[in-house]
């Protein structure tokens, strides 16, 4: 069986392959290959080496919304994570009806992000009609939303795996504790914590990621408005392929920076959370 | 296991040198240049049109469906999704089978596709173009490359019902349309309407300023090609206000209080609240005309189809008319409707001469038979600059009727401003100018300060574009 394996690998793996060949590796290659190019179509691209990078570096846009995607990242992170662990914490009690309020938790998550901008738009706006203002009045009020849309979609689904590491939790251990005289702080500290840490490195690697890549979101609901003080890296990326004559290269460019950040930021955080990881 | 990792990463490094290949090539190809040779077109089978309109894609799908009944040629029509153009087209080129026949909007467009579009200057279509209108068609050197094939025009469109009943009114500031002939006289109008909006029925003179991101066009690209307009009409470097436009490296903006004058009035005298702007779209204002809420809105010929469009529209069809935007400029008293076009058709210069041909047949056809034509005034509801086109065979909705009627005005001396925003330097100093914009209404900027962006704006990306 195993020689067989062995033996066939190559031909079975090979729809996969190509596939993955395809749609992802031939366009990321090519992709980079383009940053260092100035072109209109794939097929006209002219070789410019770095001055695509340094175009982008030179754009205060980019760095702007750099910094915006950073503060947006950071606030949402931690929100969503402490907010997520808490409902998982409550939907473990024993209460009635927890089921009916996973699902219901969870169902944001199933919505596409343009649908949930425009309909975060039209409430958010809704509210602040009342005080004569819009979410593009200012950028803080671009910002919050921005923040209480991420929270809303995925604190659900980020509940969901907390929920799934906390049943996993041996009832011994916290018997154990109850037996010792451990209080609630000391056993949720010293036994919950490290034994859900598997479900906080991969919510924290999904948050982190997608507050980074944000975009159907941002686009749908505040469009960088006003000017761009809301415009996040991805919307900035777009932003600069299609608005300028000859500056598709430089959007490129910006892509795979973007691209580098991510990695980088999501490599080093699984890295370092992994690290705090228990064997239960 | 060993071997076969082998394999998979020959493979890998396989098509990866194959992709870097794909991207390498093309990048040289010499373009065949000249659409208009006497190539043989009866082996082409299929042409491709990518269209820019979606409103109307349905009855290309008829046209071209008649037009293979005639000549067996098969028209694939394409439509591009409201404001998806430029991405649909991106995409779409770099197949193998790219459109033939796309679209550009004016010399800045042509800059991004030029690699892409054929020399139309001996075609028979540019033939058709009239004298007057030859002048509109994208040049560079001695080339065509861009042919208009629709005229439009917008001003302040108003409900004659609305100003009717105003004048109506004892103590009107004015007892017709007629004797509104500058910004002074209209403001007074506007001021005093808006002072009796209550007796007027109606929630303000001007639908919504609308201001969201990608709704701003009316104000950053077609209200901005007033103060413009006259700046490069003052340059004296050559007659063509479009080209002094282009070759303007920097802009004094030297009619900004004009165009502070007609924004404030705008906004000051809106059915919507100044801080409420940034979340209005155009089909919001167009909606608040159709309903009657308010009595004027800026927009062009295109916009008929919105007013009649929405539900519980009460506006009727005789009572829509054209004004136009007056701004306070010295003798403005003979200025008339902005009236230019950003539709170009293109012909692709790197699919082979004989479908290049095969496809300035079909728009030969298109706007110069009798069926075509009957489908283009009627169907399409174009105003087109060819000389094929007689009085009589002019769209019939009222706005268009309008814009021909201001058109010919021009012999009384009444001058209809050229559009050149086709000549601005970016999308990005367009959004800019609407960012600038909305925050200026909101109160966060001074005009000044708005007048210094734009200025600034204007340079910047004329030196990022250039070359």
């Amino acid at each position: 069986m195993q020689n067989a394996i062995k033996k066939w690998f190559p031909v079975l793996a090979l729809p996969t392959v190509v596939a993955f060949m395809i749609s992802f590796l031939i366009p990321f290659v090519m992709g980079i290959y383009l940053s260092f190019c100035s072109f209109k179509t794939v097929k006209n691209a002219t070789w410019v080496g770095f001055d695509n990078y340094l175009r982008s570096f030179a754009n205060e846009d980019f760095i702007n919304a750099l910094w915006f995607t950073v503060k947006f990242t950071v606030i949402s992170v931690i929100t969503i994570n402490i907010l997520a662990f808490v409902f998982a914490m409550l939907l473990t009690k024993a209460l009635r009806g927890t089921n009916v309020f996973r699902t219901i938790f969870f169902m944001p998550n199933l919505i596409g992000g343009i649908v949930l901008g425009y309909i975060w738009l039209m409430i958010i706006n809704g509210f602040l009609y009342y005080f004569g203002a819009t979410i593009t009045t200012s950028a803080t009020y671009g910002f919050w939303g921005l923040v209480i849309l991420m929270n809303w979609q995925l604190i659900g689904y980020m509940m969901i795996i907390y929920i799934s590491g906390i049943q996993n939790i041996s009832p011994d251990l916290l018997e154990a504790a109850d037996i010792d005289g451990a209080n609630s702080a000391q056993k949720l500290i010293h036994i919950t914590i490290p034994q859900v840490m598997p479900s906080i490195t991969i919510c924290l690697f999904l948050t982190l990621t997608n507050s980074f890549k944000l975009f159907d979101q941002n686009y749908a609901l505040t469009a960088g408005a006003p000017g761009k003080q809301t415009q996040m890296l991805a919307l900035d990326i777009v932003n600069t392929f299609y608005g300028r004559v000859g500056w598709q290269g430089v959007g490129q460019a910006k892509a795979v920076i973007f691209f580098l950040i991510v990695a980088v930021i999501a490599l080093s955080q699984l890295f370092l959370t992994r690290r705090k990881e228990v064997e239960s | 296991m060993k071997k076969s990792k082998r394999i998979l990463s020959c493979l890998l490094a396989g098509c990866m040198t194959a992709a870097a290949l794909v991207g390498c090539s093309g990048g040289s190809d010499s373009k065949t240049s000249s659409g208009n040779g006497n190539a043989d077109t009866s082996n082409v089978k299929s042409i491709y049109f990518l269209n820019f309109k979606p409103e109307i894609a349905e009855k290309y799908e008829t046209i071209a469906k008649k037009y293979k009944e005639e000549t067996g040629i098969e028209v694939k029509v394409k439509t591009a999704a409201s404001g998806e153009y430029e991405k649909t087209l991106t995409s779409e080129i770099a197949k193998s089978d790219p459109p033939t026949i796309f679209q550009i909007n004016g010399p800045v467009g042509y800059q991004n596709w030029k690699d892409y579009c054929a020399e139309l200057k001996g075609s028979e279509l540019y033939g058709m173009l009239t004298d007057e209108n030859k002048s509109l068609a994208v040049t560079d050197g001695d080339g065509v490359y861009g042919i208009p094939y629709a005229i439009e025009g917008y001003g302040i469109i108003y409900n004659d019902e609305i100003m009717q009943k105003y004048f109506a009114i004892d103590g009107a500031k004015a007892k017709s349309i007629d004797e509104i002939k500058n910004f002074d006289t209209l403001k007074a109008v506007v001021e005093d309407m808006q002072a009796k909006k209550a007796d007027l029925g109606i929630d303000g003179v001007f639908g919504s300023t609308s201001l969201k991101a990608g709704d701003d066009w009316r104000w950053q690209t077609h209200l901005a090609n007033l103060p413009l307009y006259y700046e490069f009409k003052e340059d004296t470097s050559s007659d063509n206000i479009i080209l002094n436009g282009l070759n303007a490296k920097e802009i004094q903006f030297k009619y900004a209080q004009n165009y502070k004058n007609i924004f404030d009035l705008y906004t000051n005298n809106s059915c919507t609240e100044k801080t409420l702007l940034g979340g209005k779209t155009v089909d919001e204002s167009m909606a608040e005309f159709a309903t009657g809420k308010c009595a004027m809105i800026q927009n062009g010929n295109w916009g008929w189809s919105q007013i009649s469009g929405v539900d519980g529209n009460v506006t009727k069809a005789e009572n829509i008319k054209f004004l136009p935007i007056y701004t306070g400029i010295e003798g403005e008293e003979n200025q008339g409707l902005c009236i230019g076009t950003e539709n170009y058709f293109a012909i692709n210069g790197e699919v082979d001469e004989a479908t290049q041909k095969a496809s300035l047949d079909f728009l030969k056809w298109l706007f110069s038979s009798d069926y075509g034509k009957e489908q283009v005034t009627k169907e399409l509801g174009f105003i087109t600059p060819f000389k094929t086109f007689t009085e009589d065979d002019q769209p019939d909705d009222p706005l268009a009727k309008e814009v021909i009627s201001w058109k010919a005005k021009e012999s009384n001396g009444i001058k209809n401003l050229e559009w050149l925003f086709t000549a601005f330097p970016s999308e990005q100093w367009k959004n800019d100018f609407g960012a600038s914009l909305l925050e200026y209404v909101q109160g966060q900027k001074e005009w000044s300060a708005v007048v210094d962006d734009v200025k600034q704006s204007w340079k910047t990306e004329r030196e990022a574009t250039a070359g």
